[in-house]
């Protein structure tokens, strides 16, 4: 493997969570920050394994990374960069909360090195921003994405929620085009998931969201999506994530071509070598030992890679290339997958071309029940 | 100790009654066991019975009881099921009994197994005195309850101990009565060993131990004895009685007495409940009268999930049997499962139980195709098949007519319901026999019934509609002619012998409907559409499709959390393995119970 790597850092607070999010997060109100970022900058500083690397990316995710003071993150990076060869075109993306951004934060973003911004928009609608328990509202999306362009960030994700209870395909075909009309450079749009210790969780277990749309409509909706995206220039290159072109998220696509990744702060994952690990989700844990307790330290056999180099890189609409698989394993691909691959052709949802296997919009919209033929249980 | 000594007793009551409550205050009372030895129930040793708070396998236990009159007795506690199915262990267990003990809850009063108990014991010329349990409860009623039991059952009841078992008061009096009311064995103690084996259980160690009750004679370590149904002889290696849960080794056991006989036996068939032992050398003149045999009610067909654990099956249905001569299986073949069993039990609960035990102690993941009853069909050339197996069921053209089981059933139930419980029995094509006043209030319906409408859901229905208030038994009575069919369900065009079930021809569109509607429930949608059809005699008289999957609920995939999204893969592969394959289908195990579920919406 060469020497390049992909970071990741979690920013674990935010001003209050949303009622779908089951993602590590504490309040940042009350929260010694301080604290916090000296022990994120200790496990940097006592990193070994991956240090002198070339960082390609670099991605602050939350949690909400905009809600802290934007010095943090400025320090955050000057650490990374004594550990790391941050490149001059390395993508450095962070997440952002609408209404979050604070006065100082374009120029020190800048000197930080930021030049992505990924912005959690979810939707246009007000009575869906409040039904997800978001605290902004569409007025705060297009007040933070003007400030952001102004300053100078063009390279620009915009997330959306489709499938949100009581919302109508009518609402989320504006919300869409109004985001469409912001002309972000990327765009990921995820049908919402009703996860346990959510407080939307409890409501639907309470019988509360009669209004969730069904299957169909969510089927529908997502044709909806990729024909409105298509029309206006988005390329779809994974199942949820669309963009101009030349604009993927290099590191999410990382993740997906199962290249090696370090990941810091708590519950935060990395890949490195044939070994995954994620740091404990506990804070108290994690501020008293930094990177040193883990929730998890699996050395993944040369089958789970293979699994993985299928159920990650068929996300992806170009799917999984036969070479690749041969160079990172030694084996035909066929001599593995053979029988599930024909099997999905056949069926219609997969197809192959260029020394490529990949998911047509059929076979993207069921994933989950195909991959999980590559799975050995 | 003499034989003036002994006492052989049972305790008797409707389900929930306290009878298992009953049996442990009186083993505390008798000091066998101090209150820290006391589990919660002493006797429902086994999880399951516990879980389900009824007493399943009889049981016996001895006891050492200082009577008021300064002597000490024995007391040989003989627990009985109290559900409908389980009559047949009830009598056995009643006949190595000279007595019973009848507990009635004094806020209910008689109920229809407190009737069938009373008959069964009556049956087994058993002295039976009465017991007016919960009187702690506010809604407790002694004097109209015991007044009822002298109407309806005609048996001395004024002075019956009025207690409450869970609070353990008047526990005494019960004692007190044991001694006074139960007679003690008679019996010859100079005549030939003649005892009656009225249960056996299995133990890995001991071989078969097998219960018996000393009707003349004694018998002893080292003696050789025989089996005189099967003619074979062993030699006893252990004799001893029954601790609370345990089994204690003792010398001897001698007429009147209550207790268990080891002798290296492995074939628990060698021991036949009803059998008589007898000395080897010096054997008695004639047998004990015996049991009636008892015969299935209930067949269904039982599969392993996983067709490789076939012979774990086998042998667990093996072991089982050593401890439940009632229940009865084959091997069979079908072509939606794979290698399994047909089963016969005495009745569905007797089944769920033995699915429970299946599945909970030997650990074996099972599917089961719908209980249904046997069946007697005529063919025309004179032949008679008794079907227990639907699938089995010969062309309509060589038959000539077939017949149903009919029983004979006792519902008790409030006035307040009567209307409701006579328009279900009239729904399940039940023939009004009697219905009898048992007081202004109470009233005890007679009714003939096809098994084949009581076996799925009756016992559940009965009780929703009268929320809980009306109590029911019944027994096989006769066979009748009946206008039967099969109907049958094919899944993706596929016929599904499993599925298969026999129903009475009026009501096949109806089931076969409401059974369509349950496998679209039951089937995940999957990749492509799945018709599901219900056909009589290849003509298909229903429809159902399961539309194909078009999205996946859960895609997003979360960063660097590799784990989690493989772990949720893995779940999805999980509950495909779970499934049987119908050719390109993947069917839940639950759905081969469908139809047992048809009539749930009431």
């Amino acid at each position: 493997m060469g020497k390049h790597i992909s970071i990741y850092i979690h920013i674990p607070f935010c001003i209050r969570k949303c009622r779908y999010c089951d993602f590590l997060s504490f309040p940042v109100e009350n929260h010694d920050l301080n604290s916090y970022f000296n022990a994120l900058k200790r496990e940097i500083r006592e990193e070994t394994e991956t240090a002198g690397r070339t960082a390609d990316t670099v991605y602050f995710g939350g949690g909400t990374p905009s809600c802290v003071p934007p010095r943090f993150i400025l320090e955050v990076m000057e650490e990374l960069r004594k550990k790391y060869r941050i490149t001059e075109d390395a993508e450095v993306s962070l997440e952002m909360n609408p209404g979050t951004l604070k006065d100082d934060g374009p120029v020190i973003y800048r000197d930080a090195g930021i030049n992505r911004i990924s912005l959690g928009v979810q939707s246009l609608n007000d009575v869906t921003l409040k039904r997800l328990g978001r605290i902004h509202s569409a007025f705060d999306v297009k007040k933070t994405y003007e400030t952001l362009r102004t300053a100078g960030f063009n390279n620009i994700n915009c997330d959306l929620i489709s499938s949100v209870p009581g919302e109508s395909s009518t609402d989320l075909k504006r919300s869409l085009d109004g985001i469409v009309a912001m002309d972000p450079s990327h765009i990921s749009v995820y049908s919402l998931i009703i996860e346990p210790g959510t407080p939307l969780y409890d409501e639907y277990k309470g019988g509360g969201l009669t209004d969730l749309p069904n299957e169909d409509e969510t089927a529908d909706n997502d044709l909806m999506i990729i024909n409105t995206l298509d029309a206006a220039g988005y390329e779809r290159y994974e199942i949820s994530n669309y963009s101009l072109p030349g604009k993927a998220c290099r590191h999410n696509e990382a993740y997906w071509q199962r290249k090696e990744y370090r990941g810091f702060g708590p519950g935060a994952a990395s890949l490195v070598g044939h070994r995954r690990f994620t740091n404990t989700r506990n804070m108290e844990e994690y501020k008293n030992k930094p990177g040193g307790i883990l929730a998890e330290d699996i050395h993944l056999t040369k089958r789970e890679e293979m699994e993985e180099f299928m159920f990650l890189g068929l996300r992806e609409c170009k799917g999984v290339d036969k070479n690749d698989f041969y160079r990172a394993f030694g084996h035909d691909i066929t001599d593995v997958f053979g029988a599930e691959i024909e099997k999905q052709k056949e069926k219609g949802f997969m197809e192959e071309g260029s020394g490529r296997y990949f998911y047509n919009t059929k076979g993207l919209a069921v994933s989950n029940v195909l991959m999980a033929d590559f799975i050995e249980a | 100790m003499d034989q003036q000594h002994i006492r052989n007793f049972s305790i008797i009551a409707h389900i929930d009654h306290g009878k298992s409550t009953l049996a442990d205050r009186i083993i505390e009372k008798t000091g066998l066991l101090t209150q820290r030895e006391m589990q919660e129930q002493v006797l429902d040793n086994m999880d399951l019975e516990r879980e389900r708070g009824i007493t399943i396998k009889s049981q016996a236990v001895r006891t050492v009881y200082k009577a008021k009159n300064g002597e000490e007795y024995i007391f040989n506690m003989i627990d009985t099921p109290g559900h409908v199915d389980f009559n047949y262990e009830v009598s056995r267990s009643l006949a190595a009994c000279d007595g019973a003990v009848l507990v009635v809850d004094s806020s209910q009063g008689i109920e229809a197994q407190t009737l069938a108990n009373v008959y069964l014991a009556l049956d087994n010329d058993l002295d039976v005195f009465p017991v007016l349990n919960k009187i702690d409860l506010p809604s407790a009623e002694p004097e109209r309850v015991a007044e009822e039991i002298e109407d309806v059952i005609g048996i001395e009841a004024m002075d019956a101990p009025r207690i409450s078992a869970k609070q353990g008061i008047g526990i005494d009096d019960v004692l007190e009565d044991i001694v006074s009311k139960i007679p003690a064995p008679d019996g010859d103690a100079d005549k030939p060993l003649k005892a009656l084996i009225f249960d056996s259980l299995y133990d890995s160690y001991k071989g078969v131990i097998v219960f018996i009750r000393i009707m003349d004679g004694s018998v002893k370590k080292g003696d050789r004895v025989r089996f005189m149904a099967t003619g074979k002889s062993d030699n006893v290696v252990e004799v001893g009685y029954f601790g609370a849960g345990q089994f204690i080794p003792c010398d001897e056991l001698t007429t009147g007495m209550v207790g268990y006989i080891c002798a290296s036996i492995k074939d628990l068939k060698e021991t036949a409940v009803g059998d008589t032992v007898t000395n080897d050398q010096n054997p008695c003149d004639e047998a004990l009268p015996g049991y009636r045999k008892v015969n299935s009610m209930v067949y269904c067909g039982i599969y392993p999930a996983d067709a490789a654990k076939y012979s774990d099956l086998r042998d667990a249905l093996e072991k089982l049997q050593l401890n439940d001569a009632s229940l009865v299986y084959e091997p069979e073949t079908s072509a939606a499962l794979g290698f399994g069993f047909r089963c016969g039990f005495l009745g569905l609960l007797h089944l769920d139980i033995i699915q429970e035990r299946l599945e909970r102690e030997y650990d074996l993941d099972l599917v089961t195709t719908a209980p249904g009853v046997v069946y007697k069909v005529y063919k025309n050339d004179g032949s008679v098949i008794e079907l227990t197996n639907p699938a089995n069921l010969p062309d309509p053209s060589e038959i000539e007519h077939m017949e149903e089981p009919m029983v004979a059933a006792e519902i008790m139930v409030n006035t307040e319901y009567l209307g409701a419980i006579i328009k279900l029995c009239q729904e399940r094509r039940g023939i009004q026999i009697g219905m009898d006043y048992i007081e202004t209030t109470r009233v005890l319906l007679k009714y003939d019934l096809p098994l084949n409408e009581i076996i799925y859901d009756f016992f559940d229905a009965l009780k929703s509609r009268s929320r809980g208030y009306a109590s029911f038994d019944y027994e096989l009575k006769e066979y009748v002619p009946s206008q039967l069919v099969k109907l049958d369900i094919l899944i993706n065009r596929e016929y599904v012998d499993a599925l298969s079930f026999i129903v009475f021809k009026d009501s096949a569109y109806e089931r076969g409907r409401k059974m369509c509607e349950k496998l679209k429930g039951e089937i995940p949608r999957h990749l492509f559409e799945i018709p599901i059809q219900a056909a009589v005699g290849g003509k298909v008289i229903a429809r159902e499709t399961v539309k194909a999957v078009r999205k996946d609920v859960l895609a997003k995939c979360y960063g660097g959390d590799i784990s989690r999204k493989k772990k949720l893969l893995e779940k999805q592969k999980e509950g495909k393995k779970k499934m049987r394959q119908i050719g390109s289908v993947e069917v839940p195990k639950e759905a081969f119970l469908s139809v047992l579920k048809l009539d749930s919406e009431d």
